[in-house]
């Protein structure tokens, strides 16, 4: 049986009214990626700082690498890397001072801080930028230095608090690709995310969360199983031609088609090879489309299908674009 | 992405040195990060630089002559009198800024960082306070250098003087951590200073640093005698000026000790509960 890195069972935490988590489950192995999906205010920051050992869970117990993290947090802190939902690092210390600081916070000598500095700077492409205050820095860069900064330590365990929040989507990618690189050395890892397409594209393994409690644990092949692949969205140019769509969307699939209210028809499809089929009843019904897209499911629809109603949160849409390229 | 390899061996952190000595070093590391924000932010030490100059060419001119009698010669005689006690004011607010830049500081993502290493939970409060030590030695330099300039004269000697001084930085060392508990109590870093002026500006004015205490209503005189700016200001003007030094001495370091047995803990309680 592969060992697991984190094990963690009905972790409970309230903030006065506010009910964080609602006994969460979670079991992460070693030398995988898990991702928690879920939107904001679901509980997955307060999740990861539990077992990062900065919150105290009212109740429940969790070991991180073999350690529990209220009887040994010192242990726990040794041997895992966090970076925070928003960069934590000092914005008036240049890229090599914030690293050289972690590495003698660590206890490396100073020589050996300085060169795990400069090898992290190389290795995140922030060599030309270390000489600079971190204030200065792009979103991006930050969100490297950050990320760079909890790896001075060789973790066994990183903690990826929404990584990509906020990032444009060519920046997203290359965070991914971080990532990827990450784990190809041995590294387990654990991200937040808002977007399925995210964890879709780097986890192994899915927890989805909602108002604090686990509402799907599956592989992202299970997962997206679950909740019917991707979805095809259409929109007619003429929008009066809504109706005629509507039949031609609803005769590809056992499902009815949900309208957006604005014209857009989207349908679960099960794989892409529908398509063609779609393509010609359109042109022979004489349908122009203004937007004909195969998208992996929004936050949004992965709840109603999971739970049957619409996440009561400000979730956020994935970022528009290519989505049917991540997804295929 | 560049094509370098990251040694990304996992070995996790493994110390070196006994938990005291890291509980030091790291201190002084994160000592070390203070110092270089406040190079970033110079004018973080006009409180240590021109205030006291600007105070002690206030109360010299405007207040020396009503005090000393009128003529140059008291005015001279005040300003033996004035020092110690202006040293006393200027630096216990100067500690003032600790605790609103902590409330400032706290804020920043880098404290998530800080909680999430294997190192003392006090550290990172210890390291702004070992910093401060620098701006507390600014002050005496400046206080009593820009007093020689005045006709100030330290009839002492120079183990006196650096008792003196190392004195005074003691006790705004130790209060310092009042001011980073209200630092880390307080919601923004404004209200820090309108609080702790409201502490400071009663000790340093009802005590012995301006005027002497018999002067005073009874009651006041009372509260003069057990406050510990007077403790501090009557051993400075001991050690510097010549007089009775011991029991003054010994009441300051009382103070000092109460001081950190008391605030150590809450401004330690009021960080950890601070999320």
């Amino acid at each position: 049986m592969t060992e697991l890195s984190i094990e963690a069972t009905s972790l409970v935490k309230t903030f006065g009214e506010t009910r964080a988590l609602r006994g969460v489950d979670l079991t992460v192995r070693q030398g995988t990626v898990h991702a928690v999906l879920g939107p904001n205010g679901a509980g997955k920051t307060t999740a990861v700082r539990i077992l990062a050992t900065l919150l105290r869970p009212d109740s429940g117990s969790a070991r991180v690498n073999g350690f529990d993290v209220l009887r040994q947090p010192g242990k726990v802190r040794e041997t895992v890397g966090l970076t925070g939902q928003f960069a934590s690092v000092d914005e008036d210390l240049t890229g090599t001072q914030n690293l050289v600081m972690i590495g003698q916070l660590l206890d490396l000598p100073k020589k050996e801080a300085k060169a795990r500095a400069a090898e992290l700077l190389a290795w995140f492409d922030l060599t030309e930028a270390a000489g600079k205050v971190a204030k200065t820095y792009s979103g991006g860069m930050r969100r490297r230095l950050d990320l760079a900064a909890s790896l001075v330590g060789r973790p066994a365990m990183i903690f990826l608090d929404e990584p990509t929040t906020g990032l444009d989507p060519a920046k997203r990618e290359d965070m991914w690709d971080v990532v990827r690189r990450l784990i190809s050395d041995g590294s387990t890892v654990l991200l937040t995310t808002q977007y399925l397409e995210e964890a879709d594209a780097l986890a192994d393994e899915i927890t989805v969360i909602d108002h604090g409690q686990v509402i799907a644990n599956d592989t992202p092949n299970g997962l997206k199983h679950k909740i019917g692949g991707q979805r095809l969205a259409v929109r007619p140019a003429d929008l009066a031609r809504e109706e005629d769509l509507r039949d031609i969307l609803a005769s590809i699939s056992p499902r009815t088609p949900d309208s957006n209210g604005r014209g857009t028809l989207t349908i679960p499809v099960d794989s892409d090879a529908v398509l063609p089929g779609v393509l010609a009843r359109l042109h022979a019904a004489g349908i122009v489309t203004e937007e004909f897209s195969l998208h992996l499911p929004s936050l949004d629809e992965v709840f109603f299908t999971l739970t049957g109603t619409r996440s009561g949160s400000d979730s956020q849409q994935p970022v528009s674009g290519n989505t049917a390229e991540v997804a295929a | 992405m560049t094509a370098v390899t990251l040694d990304a061996r996992i070995a996790g952190v493994r110390p070196r040195r006994s938990p005291q000595v890291r509980l030091l070093h790291n201190s002084l590391v994160l000592a070390k990060r203070s110092l270089i924000k406040l190079t970033r932010t110079p004018e973080q030490f006009i409180d240590v630089t021109l205030q006291p100059i600007i105070f002690l060419l206030l109360f010299y001119y405007v207040f020396g002559g009503a005090l000393g009698g009128g003529s140059g010669e008291t005015r001279h005689e005040y300003l033996e009198y004035l020092l110690p006690g202006l040293l006393a004011q200027t630096i216990a607010m100067s500690s003032i800024s600790i605790g609103q830049n902590m409330n400032e500081d706290i804020a920043k993502g880098v404290f998530d960082r800080f909680k999430s290493l294997p190192i003392g939970r006090a550290v990172p409060l210890l390291g702004a306070v070992f910093a401060e030590f620098f701006r507390y030695l600014t002050v005496c330099v400046i206080t009593i250098g820009f007093g020689y300039i005045l006709g100030f004269r330290i009839e002492t000697n120079f183990l006196a003087l650096l008792a003196a001084v190392g004195l005074t930085i003691c006790f705004a060392l130790s209060f310092a951590w009042v001011s980073l508990w209200i630092g880390l109590k307080m919601r923004t870093a404004g209200s820090v200073q309108g609080v702790m002026m409201l502490l400071v500006l009663p000790l340093s004015f009802a005590s012995g640093a301006f005027v002497q205490a018999s002067t005073m209503p009874g009651w006041l005189q009372a509260f003069v005698k057990v406050n510990p700016i007077s403790q501090i200001v009557d051993a400075a003007r001991g050690l510097l000026v010549g007089g009775p030094v011991g029991s003054y001495v010994g009441w300051t370091f009382a103070w000092i000790g109460g001081l950190l047995l008391v605030f150590f803990p809450l401004a330690m309680r009021a960080y950890i509960r601070r999320t």
